[in-house]
Protein backbone atom coordinates (compact mmCIF):
# COMPACT_ATOMS: atom_id res chain seq x y z
CA UNK A 1 0.00 0.00 0.00
CA UNK A 2 1.30 3.42 -0.93
CA UNK A 3 1.45 6.54 1.19
CA UNK A 4 -1.88 8.15 2.05
CA UNK A 5 -3.17 10.81 -0.33
CA UNK A 6 -3.40 13.35 2.48
CA UNK A 7 0.39 13.40 2.73
CA UNK A 8 0.70 14.28 -0.92
CA UNK A 9 -1.92 16.99 -0.58
CA UNK A 10 -0.13 18.44 2.44
CA UNK A 11 3.14 18.48 0.56
CA UNK A 12 1.42 20.18 -2.38
CA UNK A 13 -0.01 22.82 -0.05
CA UNK A 14 3.43 23.45 1.41
CA UNK A 15 4.97 23.78 -2.05
CA UNK A 16 2.22 26.14 -3.15
CA UNK A 17 2.72 28.30 -0.05
CA UNK A 18 6.46 28.51 -0.61
CA UNK A 19 5.85 29.54 -4.21
CA UNK A 20 3.27 32.16 -3.25
CA UNK A 21 5.45 33.65 -0.51
CA UNK A 22 8.41 33.70 -2.87
CA UNK A 23 6.34 35.50 -5.48
CA UNK A 24 5.52 38.14 -2.88
CA UNK A 25 8.93 38.67 -1.31
CA UNK A 26 11.25 38.53 -4.31
CA UNK A 27 11.90 41.52 -6.56
CA UNK A 28 13.73 39.83 -9.41
CA UNK A 29 11.25 39.23 -12.21
CA UNK A 30 12.86 35.95 -13.28
CA UNK A 31 12.78 34.51 -9.76
CA UNK A 32 9.16 35.57 -9.41
CA UNK A 33 8.48 33.67 -12.60
CA UNK A 34 10.16 30.55 -11.18
CA UNK A 35 7.93 30.84 -8.12
CA UNK A 36 4.91 30.74 -10.44
CA UNK A 37 6.31 27.48 -11.82
CA UNK A 38 6.54 26.16 -8.26
CA UNK A 39 2.87 26.92 -7.69
CA UNK A 40 1.96 25.21 -10.96
CA UNK A 41 3.86 22.12 -9.86
CA UNK A 42 2.04 22.04 -6.55
CA UNK A 43 -1.26 22.13 -8.43
CA UNK A 44 -0.03 19.31 -10.68
CA UNK A 45 0.82 17.21 -7.66
CA UNK A 46 -2.69 17.75 -6.33
CA UNK A 47 -4.20 16.72 -9.66
CA UNK A 48 -2.21 13.50 -9.79
CA UNK A 49 -3.02 12.71 -6.17
CA UNK A 50 -6.73 13.04 -6.73
CA UNK A 51 -6.46 11.05 -9.94
CA UNK A 52 -5.06 8.18 -7.90
CA UNK A 53 -7.46 8.64 -5.02
CA UNK A 54 -10.57 8.73 -7.21
CA UNK A 55 -9.16 6.21 -9.69
CA UNK A 56 -9.80 8.61 -12.58
CA UNK A 57 -7.53 9.26 -15.56
CA UNK A 58 -8.91 12.81 -16.02
CA UNK A 59 -6.60 14.17 -13.33
CA UNK A 60 -3.53 13.10 -15.25
CA UNK A 61 -4.98 14.52 -18.46
CA UNK A 62 -5.45 17.83 -16.68
CA UNK A 63 -1.78 17.79 -15.69
CA UNK A 64 -0.93 17.20 -19.36
CA UNK A 65 -2.78 20.38 -20.32
CA UNK A 66 -1.27 22.31 -17.43
CA UNK A 67 2.18 21.39 -18.74
CA UNK A 68 1.33 22.70 -22.20
CA UNK A 69 -0.11 25.93 -20.86
CA UNK A 70 2.91 26.38 -18.58
CA UNK A 71 5.24 26.02 -21.56
CA UNK A 72 3.31 28.64 -23.53
CA UNK A 73 3.23 30.91 -20.50
CA UNK A 74 6.97 30.65 -20.02
CA UNK A 75 7.61 31.50 -23.67
CA UNK A 76 5.45 34.62 -23.61
CA UNK A 77 6.58 35.69 -20.14
CA UNK A 78 10.26 35.40 -20.96
CA UNK A 79 9.64 37.36 -24.17
CA UNK A 80 8.11 40.15 -22.12
CA UNK A 81 11.01 40.03 -19.64
CA UNK A 82 13.57 40.19 -22.45
CA UNK A 83 11.89 43.22 -23.98
CA UNK A 84 11.70 44.92 -20.59
CA UNK A 85 15.37 44.29 -19.85
CA UNK A 86 16.33 45.54 -23.30
CA UNK A 87 14.82 48.93 -22.51
CA UNK A 88 16.01 49.20 -18.91
CA UNK A 89 18.75 46.78 -17.86
CA UNK A 90 18.72 45.57 -14.30
CA UNK A 91 15.08 46.39 -13.75
CA UNK A 92 13.30 44.80 -10.79
CA UNK A 93 9.59 44.48 -10.30
CA UNK A 94 9.56 47.80 -8.45
CA UNK A 95 11.03 49.67 -11.42
CA UNK A 96 8.29 48.57 -13.78
CA UNK A 97 5.64 51.09 -12.81
CA UNK A 98 4.99 52.76 -16.14
CA UNK A 99 1.24 52.22 -15.83
CA UNK A 100 1.05 53.68 -12.33
CA UNK A 101 -1.31 56.65 -12.25
CA UNK B 1 0.98 10.80 11.97
CA UNK B 2 3.21 7.80 12.26
CA UNK B 3 0.40 5.30 11.80
CA UNK B 4 -0.50 6.84 8.43
CA UNK B 5 3.06 6.43 7.28
CA UNK B 6 3.21 2.97 8.84
CA UNK B 7 0.23 1.90 6.73
CA UNK B 8 2.45 2.26 3.68
CA UNK B 9 5.16 -0.19 2.90
CA UNK B 10 8.67 0.74 3.93
CA UNK B 11 10.06 1.47 0.43
CA UNK B 12 7.06 3.65 -0.44
CA UNK B 13 7.32 5.62 2.79
CA UNK B 14 11.06 6.10 2.40
CA UNK B 15 10.64 7.21 -1.21
CA UNK B 16 7.93 9.66 -0.28
CA UNK B 17 9.89 11.21 2.58
CA UNK B 18 13.03 11.45 0.46
CA UNK B 19 11.24 13.08 -2.48
CA UNK B 20 9.29 15.40 -0.21
CA UNK B 21 12.47 16.63 1.46
CA UNK B 22 14.03 17.19 -1.99
CA UNK B 23 10.95 19.14 -3.11
CA UNK B 24 10.76 21.37 -0.06
CA UNK B 25 14.50 22.07 0.05
CA UNK B 26 14.48 22.90 -3.65
CA UNK B 27 11.47 25.18 -3.28
CA UNK B 28 13.07 27.01 -0.36
CA UNK B 29 16.24 27.31 -2.42
CA UNK B 30 14.33 28.90 -5.31
CA UNK B 31 12.94 31.53 -2.98
CA UNK B 32 16.01 32.15 -0.84
CA UNK B 33 18.89 31.97 -3.35
CA UNK B 34 20.34 35.38 -4.10
CA UNK B 35 21.64 34.37 -7.52
CA UNK B 36 18.96 33.66 -10.19
CA UNK B 37 21.12 30.86 -11.63
CA UNK B 38 21.05 29.09 -8.27
CA UNK B 39 17.29 29.60 -8.16
CA UNK B 40 16.93 27.91 -11.55
CA UNK B 41 19.06 24.95 -10.46
CA UNK B 42 17.05 24.60 -7.26
CA UNK B 43 13.91 24.62 -9.40
CA UNK B 44 15.33 21.64 -11.30
CA UNK B 45 15.74 19.86 -7.96
CA UNK B 46 12.12 20.46 -7.03
CA UNK B 47 10.94 19.31 -10.44
CA UNK B 48 12.86 16.06 -10.10
CA UNK B 49 11.33 15.49 -6.68
CA UNK B 50 7.86 16.03 -8.07
CA UNK B 51 8.68 13.61 -10.90
CA UNK B 52 9.64 10.96 -8.33
CA UNK B 53 6.31 11.54 -6.59
CA UNK B 54 4.53 11.15 -9.93
CA UNK B 55 6.15 7.74 -10.40
CA UNK B 56 5.15 6.88 -6.87
CA UNK B 57 1.53 7.69 -7.77
CA UNK B 58 1.51 5.59 -10.95
CA UNK B 59 1.75 8.52 -13.35
CA UNK B 60 4.74 7.31 -15.34
CA UNK B 61 4.02 9.28 -18.49
CA UNK B 62 3.66 12.52 -16.56
CA UNK B 63 6.90 11.86 -14.71
CA UNK B 64 8.75 11.47 -17.99
CA UNK B 65 7.12 14.59 -19.43
CA UNK B 66 7.93 16.47 -16.25
CA UNK B 67 11.62 15.71 -16.60
CA UNK B 68 11.76 16.25 -20.37
CA UNK B 69 9.58 19.35 -20.70
CA UNK B 70 10.08 21.11 -17.38
CA UNK B 71 13.65 20.30 -16.45
CA UNK B 72 14.82 19.87 -20.03
CA UNK B 73 13.12 22.74 -21.81
CA UNK B 74 11.61 25.29 -19.47
CA UNK B 75 14.48 25.57 -17.02
CA UNK B 76 16.98 25.66 -19.89
CA UNK B 77 14.95 28.52 -21.33
CA UNK B 78 15.18 30.27 -17.97
CA UNK B 79 18.93 29.77 -17.88
CA UNK B 80 19.27 31.05 -21.44
CA UNK B 81 17.42 34.22 -20.57
CA UNK B 82 19.44 34.71 -17.37
CA UNK B 83 22.71 34.37 -19.27
CA UNK B 84 21.45 36.46 -22.18
CA UNK B 85 20.34 39.35 -20.02
CA UNK B 86 23.26 39.14 -17.62
CA UNK B 87 21.07 39.48 -14.55
CA UNK B 88 22.99 36.91 -12.53
CA UNK B 89 24.05 39.47 -9.97
CA UNK B 90 22.82 39.83 -6.45
CA UNK B 91 19.57 41.51 -5.75
CA UNK B 92 19.78 44.84 -3.93
CA UNK B 93 18.01 43.77 -0.77
CA UNK B 94 18.56 46.93 1.23
CA UNK B 95 16.76 49.23 -1.20
CA UNK B 96 13.17 48.36 -0.37
CA UNK B 97 10.49 50.74 -1.61
CA UNK B 98 7.77 48.82 0.21
CA UNK B 99 8.83 48.47 3.84
CA UNK B 100 7.21 45.72 5.90
CA UNK B 101 5.88 44.06 2.75
CA UNK B 102 8.09 41.00 3.15
CA UNK B 103 7.12 40.18 6.78
CA UNK B 104 3.47 40.67 5.92
CA UNK B 105 3.84 38.36 2.93
CA UNK B 106 5.46 35.65 5.05
CA UNK B 107 2.76 35.94 7.72
CA UNK B 108 0.06 35.75 5.04
CA UNK B 109 1.64 32.63 3.57
CA UNK B 110 1.87 30.86 6.90
CA UNK B 111 -1.71 31.88 7.75
CA UNK B 112 -3.01 30.60 4.42
CA UNK B 113 -1.20 27.28 4.79
CA UNK B 114 -2.47 26.83 8.34
CA UNK B 115 -5.99 27.64 7.20
CA UNK B 116 -5.90 25.10 4.39
CA UNK B 117 -4.49 22.39 6.64
CA UNK B 118 -6.95 23.11 9.45
CA UNK B 119 -9.98 23.25 7.20
CA UNK B 120 -9.05 20.07 5.37
CA UNK B 121 -8.02 18.06 8.42
CA UNK B 122 -9.81 14.79 8.57
CA UNK B 123 -12.15 15.48 5.67
CA UNK B 124 -10.28 15.77 2.45
CA UNK B 125 -12.86 16.36 -0.27
CA UNK B 126 -14.04 13.38 -2.24
CA UNK B 127 -15.86 13.05 -5.53
CA UNK B 128 -17.28 10.62 -8.04
CA UNK B 129 -14.96 7.77 -8.86
CA UNK B 130 -13.74 6.86 -12.32
CA UNK B 131 -16.00 9.24 -14.25
CA UNK B 132 -13.81 9.54 -17.33
CA UNK B 133 -12.06 6.19 -17.19
CA UNK B 134 -10.26 4.17 -14.58
CA UNK B 135 -6.59 4.64 -13.88
CA UNK B 136 -5.68 1.10 -14.86
CA UNK B 137 -2.38 -0.56 -14.29
CA UNK B 138 0.96 1.23 -14.62
CA UNK B 139 1.61 -0.77 -17.80
CA UNK B 140 -1.00 1.05 -19.90
CA UNK B 141 -0.70 4.53 -18.42
CA UNK B 142 0.34 6.14 -21.71
CA UNK B 143 -2.42 4.33 -23.57
CA UNK B 144 -5.07 5.54 -21.15
CA UNK B 145 -3.89 9.16 -21.23
CA UNK B 146 -3.74 9.07 -25.02
CA UNK B 147 -7.26 7.70 -25.28
CA UNK B 148 -8.49 10.32 -22.82
CA UNK B 149 -6.79 13.20 -24.66
CA UNK B 150 -7.94 12.16 -28.11
CA UNK B 151 -11.53 11.29 -27.24
CA UNK B 152 -12.93 13.02 -24.17
CA UNK B 153 -10.70 16.07 -24.28
CA UNK B 154 -10.23 16.38 -28.03
CA UNK B 155 -11.57 19.95 -28.16
CA UNK B 156 -9.24 21.05 -25.38
CA UNK B 157 -6.36 19.42 -27.26
CA UNK B 158 -7.17 21.35 -30.44
CA UNK B 159 -7.49 24.62 -28.52
CA UNK B 160 -4.10 23.84 -26.98
CA UNK B 161 -2.53 23.71 -30.44
CA UNK B 162 -3.98 27.15 -31.22
CA UNK B 163 -2.62 28.40 -27.90
CA UNK B 164 0.87 27.19 -28.75
CA UNK B 165 0.80 28.93 -32.13
CA UNK B 166 -0.35 32.17 -30.51
CA UNK B 167 2.41 31.87 -27.90
CA UNK B 168 5.11 31.35 -30.53
CA UNK B 169 3.91 34.30 -32.62
CA UNK B 170 3.64 36.45 -29.51
CA UNK B 171 7.16 35.57 -28.41
CA UNK B 172 8.54 36.48 -31.84
CA UNK B 173 6.71 39.79 -31.84
CA UNK B 174 7.82 40.61 -28.30
CA UNK B 175 11.47 39.67 -28.72
CA UNK B 176 11.91 41.42 -32.09
CA UNK B 177 13.88 44.63 -32.02
CA UNK B 178 11.66 47.62 -32.92
CA UNK B 179 12.51 49.04 -36.35
CA UNK B 180 11.75 52.76 -35.92
CA UNK B 181 11.54 53.39 -32.21
CA UNK B 182 11.70 57.11 -31.35
CA UNK B 183 14.39 57.83 -28.80
CA UNK B 184 15.86 54.36 -29.12
CA UNK B 185 19.62 54.57 -28.86
CA UNK B 186 20.55 51.34 -30.59
CA UNK B 187 18.33 51.59 -33.63
CA UNK B 188 19.73 49.63 -36.59
CA UNK B 189 19.82 52.68 -38.86
CA UNK B 190 22.00 54.58 -36.43
CA UNK B 191 24.41 51.66 -36.26
CA UNK B 192 24.60 51.53 -40.06
CA UNK B 193 25.21 55.26 -40.26
CA UNK B 194 28.04 55.03 -37.76
CA UNK B 195 29.49 52.16 -39.73
CA UNK B 196 29.37 54.22 -42.95
CA UNK B 197 31.03 57.10 -41.21
CA UNK B 198 33.81 54.81 -40.06
CA UNK B 199 34.30 53.63 -43.61
CA UNK B 200 34.17 57.08 -45.18
CA UNK B 201 36.33 58.96 -42.73
CA UNK B 202 39.70 57.27 -43.43
CA UNK B 203 39.05 57.23 -47.18
CA UNK B 204 38.56 60.95 -47.19
CA UNK B 205 41.61 61.52 -45.08
CA UNK B 206 43.89 58.91 -46.64
CA UNK B 207 45.17 60.83 -49.75
CA UNK B 208 46.31 63.62 -47.51
CA UNK B 209 48.06 61.21 -45.19
CA UNK B 210 49.70 59.02 -47.84
CA UNK B 211 51.37 61.67 -49.98
CA UNK B 212 52.34 64.49 -47.71
CA UNK B 213 55.06 65.54 -50.17
CA UNK B 214 52.55 66.59 -52.83
CA UNK B 215 50.97 69.14 -50.58
CA UNK B 216 52.08 71.19 -47.67
CA UNK B 217 51.79 68.79 -44.73
CA UNK B 218 51.75 71.52 -42.15
CA UNK B 219 48.78 73.38 -43.56
CA UNK B 220 46.70 71.25 -45.91
CA UNK B 221 47.14 67.77 -44.44
CA UNK B 222 45.90 68.18 -40.90
CA UNK B 223 43.41 70.78 -41.99
CA UNK B 224 41.77 68.47 -44.53
CA UNK B 225 41.82 65.56 -42.11
CA UNK B 226 40.14 67.58 -39.40
CA UNK B 227 37.55 68.92 -41.79
CA UNK B 228 36.80 65.48 -43.19
CA UNK B 229 36.43 63.86 -39.81
CA UNK B 230 34.29 66.62 -38.42
CA UNK B 231 32.08 66.47 -41.49
CA UNK B 232 31.77 62.72 -41.11
CA UNK B 233 30.87 63.13 -37.46
CA UNK B 234 28.25 65.70 -38.26
CA UNK B 235 26.77 63.38 -40.87
CA UNK B 236 26.89 60.38 -38.55
CA UNK B 237 24.99 62.24 -35.87
CA UNK B 238 22.02 62.26 -38.19
CA UNK B 239 20.29 59.15 -39.53
CA UNK B 240 20.83 57.27 -42.83
CA UNK B 241 20.51 60.32 -45.08
CA UNK B 242 23.13 62.00 -42.95
CA UNK B 243 25.56 59.18 -43.68
CA UNK B 244 25.13 59.76 -47.41
CA UNK B 245 25.76 63.46 -46.80
CA UNK B 246 28.94 62.61 -44.94
CA UNK B 247 30.09 60.54 -47.90
CA UNK B 248 29.42 63.40 -50.26
CA UNK B 249 31.16 65.83 -48.00
CA UNK B 250 34.14 63.50 -47.85
CA UNK B 251 34.20 63.23 -51.64
CA UNK B 252 33.99 67.00 -52.01
CA UNK B 253 36.87 67.38 -49.62
CA UNK B 254 38.86 64.83 -51.59
CA UNK B 255 38.17 66.60 -54.91
CA UNK B 256 39.09 69.92 -53.40
CA UNK B 257 42.40 68.58 -52.12
CA UNK B 258 43.15 67.01 -55.48
CA UNK B 259 42.54 70.32 -57.18
CA UNK B 260 44.51 72.39 -54.79
CA UNK B 261 47.29 69.88 -54.07
CA UNK B 262 49.49 70.35 -57.14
Amino acid sequence: MTVEASWYLTLAAVLFTIGAVGLLIRRNVLVMFMCVELMLNAANLTFVTFARRLNDIAGQTAVFFVLVVAAAEVVVGLGIIVSIYRRRPGATADDIHGLKG
Amino acid sequence: MTNVLAAATIPDAVTFVFAAVICVVGALGVVLARNPVHSALMLVMTLFGVAVLFVEEDAQFLAAVQVIVYAGAIVVLFLFVIMLLGVDQREAIERDPLPAQRPIAICLGILGLAEVLLLARGRWPTGARSVSGALGSPANNVQLIGRSVFTTYLLAFEVTSALLVVAVVGAVVLARRPRHAPGDDDAPLGAIAEHDEDLDGPEAADPEATDPEATDPMVTGPDATDAGSSDAEAGGAEAGAGAAGAGEAGDGELAHSEVTGP
